[in-house]
């Protein structure tokens, strides 16, 4: 029982990370890219190492897996958030169709 | 014209999907779990995700989309040596999957903030 559950998310984050390498593909901006690339792939591989965690039990791999969830958890934002920072500080241009840039409205006041 | 190169990209995806999940490979299979098959299969999924960051490196116009793709290839070798894992039943293939994980996280802070323009310590 608790196996099917495990191969059930493992096929759940898989699919998630394709999608999210999917968008890192069509979509136009660099922003995008890194929204929809950033959140998939990080939600995917988590539920990949929980299912992991789910299969192997209480042994080395599956503490491991755990740790390395709570690692991802941590990391992931901040780098997001350092990339999209020092790409707008590198004056790297929004998509033509976007809405505002409120830190841009910011700086220059 | 549009939606005839969405319709296209579907198609071509579903092919690629169908012939990864049921042609028939030469895998060898272990008789521990009843799921180990599908696991073999599933990997090949992962794989073509890779291939799909692998043309952003290549395609990318400004560097930064470059960083961001090694980012997210990054994480998918963590998802992929976790499920080596369970298919091959060998336990350090994870301590694969952190020390990569780790490395990926400081190369792709260190690289951005080189890219940002100012000095490390900032």
């Amino acid at each position: 029982m608790i196996d099917t559950i495990g191969i059930v998310l493992i096929g759940i984050g898989i699919f998630f990370d394709l999608f999210g390498c999917l968008g890192l593909i069509r979509f136009p901006d660099l922003y995008n890219r890194l929204q929809a690339s950033t959140k998939c792939v990080t939600f995917g591989t988590g539920s990949i190492l929980f299912g992991t965690f789910l299969i192997v039990g209480f042994t080395a791999a599956g503490i491991k897996a755990l740790f390395t969830i709570v690692f991802i958890v941590l990391t992931a934002p901040v780098s997001a958030h350092v990339l999209a920072r020092s790409a707008h500080k590198a004056n790297i241009k929004l998509w033509d169709k976007s809405v505002c840039d409120k830190l841009n409205e910011d700086e220059n006041e | 014209m549009k939606s005839l190169r969405w319709i296209l990209g579907a198609v071509v995806l579903i092919i690629i999907l169908y012939s990864i999940l049921f042609y028939p490979f030469q895998i060898l299979i272990y008789e521990d779990l009843p799921f180990i098959p599908v696991l073999r299969r599933i990997i090949f999924i992962l794989l073509l995700s890779a291939a799909f960051c692998l043309y952003r490196i290549f395609k990318g116009p400004t560097a930064l989309d470059r960083i961001v793709a090694i980012d997210i290839l990054g994480i998918l070798i963590i998802g992929l040596c976790s499920v080596l894992t369970i298919s091959t039943g060998r336990s350090w293939y994870i301590d694969i999957g952190i020390a990569w994980g780790l490395q990926s996280f400081i190369g792709t802070i260190a690289l951005s903030k080189y890219m940002e323009g100012r000095d490390f310590d900032d």
